[in-house]
C-alpha cells in the first residue's frame, strides 16, 4: 500500500523523504565528503574525476557539474547536503537558495528584505495567484 | 534537586553567526535583529544557568545519511564547533554535562522515548548560533550545554505531539537529578523559511505570529498541528519549529503548575532567507 504523502501538491517544493533519500544517497554522501578541506581541493582540481569515484548516476553528476540545484534535488539531493557544494564554491546560503528561484541574486535579496515570498497563491500546485 | 527555570526559543540562522563572527552586527541590515536579542543577554547574566539543555537540529554535519537518529542526546564532556564547509566558527568549545545527560537519557528512555546516545559529535550553527545570541561573544561559554539533536532533515520528522510529550519527559528527568542545578531548556530553529526549489524565500508572518501566540498560551492545541501545515504555510524548512514544542513541553504549566511568565517576545524578517522569532518563558516561582 502506498504511504500517505500529503506534501506532493505543494508548489516548487520537494520533500526529502525516505524515497528521495534512497535515490540521493551517493549524491548526498559525495556532498558530505566536501566537509574536508583536502577533498574540496581535490574536487576543484578535477570535478569530473572526483565525481567518477562515487556511485552516482550520470544525471546526478551532470546536475552537480552544472550546479543545477533544482535538478540535484529532483534526483534525491537535500539542500543541507548540497550546501557543501555551495560552500566549496564560496556561495552563501542566500545565493544558493536564490539560484533555484529563477530570480537574479539582487532581486531575490530585495524580495527577502521586503518580507519574503508571500504564501498567497503558493500553497497548492495549480492554485490561482 | 535540579530544576528547570526557563525556556528560551530562537531561530538559528547560519548567516547570524557569520554576521557576529565577521563584525557586521552594526550594519543597517543586521542592527534590528541584534537589537531584539539585547534583552536576553542581560537577562541571562542575571539568571546564571548552570546547564542549558539545547534542542536543535544537525544540518548534515555530525549526521550524514549513514545514520539518521530522530532524537540524539549528547553525553560527551565536550563538543567541538564544526567546520560546515566555510571553516569552523570562532566560538569557544562547548562543554557538556555528562552526568546530567546520562541521567536524562536513562530516565527518558524509561519513559518510552528511544533516544540515541552520542558520545562524540561536532556541533554546527544550529547549536552555536543560539549560544552566541544569548551569551554574546565570551572567551568561554558561561554554562554547560547538553546538545539534543532532532531529525528535521529527512521526513518523516517527529510529530508536534511527540515533541511536546518528550519535553514533559525531559522535565521529569531533570527534576529527579540529585544536584542543585539551574537548568534552562532552549528550543531552536525556524521560523518560516524555505531554502529549496522555486518556492525558496517563502515567509509567512501571520503563521509565525500565530505560532508564537499558541506556543505561549495553547501548546497542547498547537501540538496537534500536522506536518503538512508547517510545510505549506511556513516553508519546507519551517518544519524546524516542531523543536520548539520540546522546550515548551518541559514547562511547569503542563505538569500542573502555574503558567510561565512571558519575559520577552521578538520577531523580525529577514535574516538571510529566514524569519526570526525569539521568546523567553520564565517558570512561575
Amino acid at each position: 500500500m502506498a504511504l500517505d504523502k500529503p506534501y506532493l501538491d505543494v508548489p516548487g517544493t520537494t520533500i526529502f523523504d525516505a524515497d528521495q533519500s534512497r535515490k540521493g544517497y551517493w549524491l548526498n554522501q559525495f556532498c558530505m565528503s566536501l566537509m574536508k578541506a583536502e577533498n574540496r581541493t581535490r574536487f576543484k582540481a578535477d570535478e569530473r574525476a572526483y565525481l567518477d569515484a562515487w556511485a552516482m548516476t550520470e544525471d546526478q553528476k551532470q546536475a552537480v557539474l552544472a550546479r543545477d540545484l533544482n535538478r540535484c534535488i529532483s534526483l534525491g539531493g537535500n539542500i543541507y547536503f548540497l550546501a557543501k557544494i555551495g560552500a566549496t564554491d564560496g556561495k552563501s546560503f542566500q545565493q544558493m537558495a536564490g539560484s533555484m528561484t529563477g530570480m537574479s541574486e539582487e532581486d531575490y535579496r530585495n524580495m527577502m528584505i521586503k518580507g519574503g515570498r508571500s504564501v498567497e497563491g503558493n500553497r497548492y500546485i495549480g492554485e490561482k495567484k | 534537586m535540579a530544576r528547570i527555570t526557563a525556556s528560551v526559543y530562537s531561530s538559528h540562522v547560519p548567516a547570524i553567526g557569520a554576521a557576529l563572527d565577521l563584525g557586521k552586527t552594526h550594519e543597517d541590515y543586521w542592527q534590528p535583529l541584534f537589537k531584539g536579542y539585547e534583552f536576553v543577554k542581560q537577562w541571562e547574566q542575571a539568571q546564571k544557568p548552570d546547564v542549558v539543555f539545547l534542542v536543535y537540529n544537525d544540518h548534515a554535519t555530525a549526521f550524514s545519511l549513514d545514520f539518521i537518529p530522530t532524537f540524539a542526546i549528547g553525553t560527551a564532556a565536550d563538543f567541538t564547533p564544526a567546520d560546515e564547509g566555510w571553516g569552523p566558527r570562532p566560538v569557544p568549545q562547548v562543554l557538556g554535562h555528562p552526568e546530567l545527560a546520562a541521567h536524562i537519557a536513562q530516565s527518558v528512555i524509561q519513559q518510552d522515548f528511544d533516544l540515541t546516545i552520542v558520545n562524540k559529535m561536532d556541533v554546527d550553527h544550529g547549536l552555536t548560533v543560539p549560544l552566541s545570541l544569548m551569551f554574546g561573544q565570551p572567551q568561554a561559554w558561561p554554562c554547560r550545554v547538553i546538545p539534543f539533536a532532532v531529525n528535521v532533515v529527512q521526513y518523516p520528522v517527529p510529530s508536534g505531539r511527540r515533541c511536546l510529550n518528550l519535553g514533559k519527559a525531559i522535565r521529569k528527568a531533570i527534576e529527579t537529578f540529585d544536584q542543585d542545578l539551574n537548568v534552562q531548556i532552549w528550543g531552536t530553529g525556524g521560523m518560516s523559511h524555505q531554502l529549496q526549489g522555486p518556492r525558496a524565500g517563502l515567509i509567512n508572518k501571520e503563521f509565525d505570529n500565530a505560532f508564537l501566540d499558541r506556543l505561549i498560551a495553547d501548546p497542547e492545541g498547537l501540538a496537534d498541528m500536522p506536518h503538512i501545515n508547517y510545510v505549506r504555510e511556513a516553508g519546507s524548512e519551517g518544519i524546524e519549529l516542531v523543536m520548539w514544542l520540546i522546550a515548551r513541553g518541559a514547562m511547569g504549566d503542563l505538569a500542573g503548575r502555574a503558567a510561565p511568565t512571558l519575559k520577552h517576545r521578538f520577531y523580525h524578517v529577514p535574516a538571510s532567507n529566514t524569519a526570526v522569532g525569539h521568546l523567553i518563558l520564565e517558570e512561575s516561582k
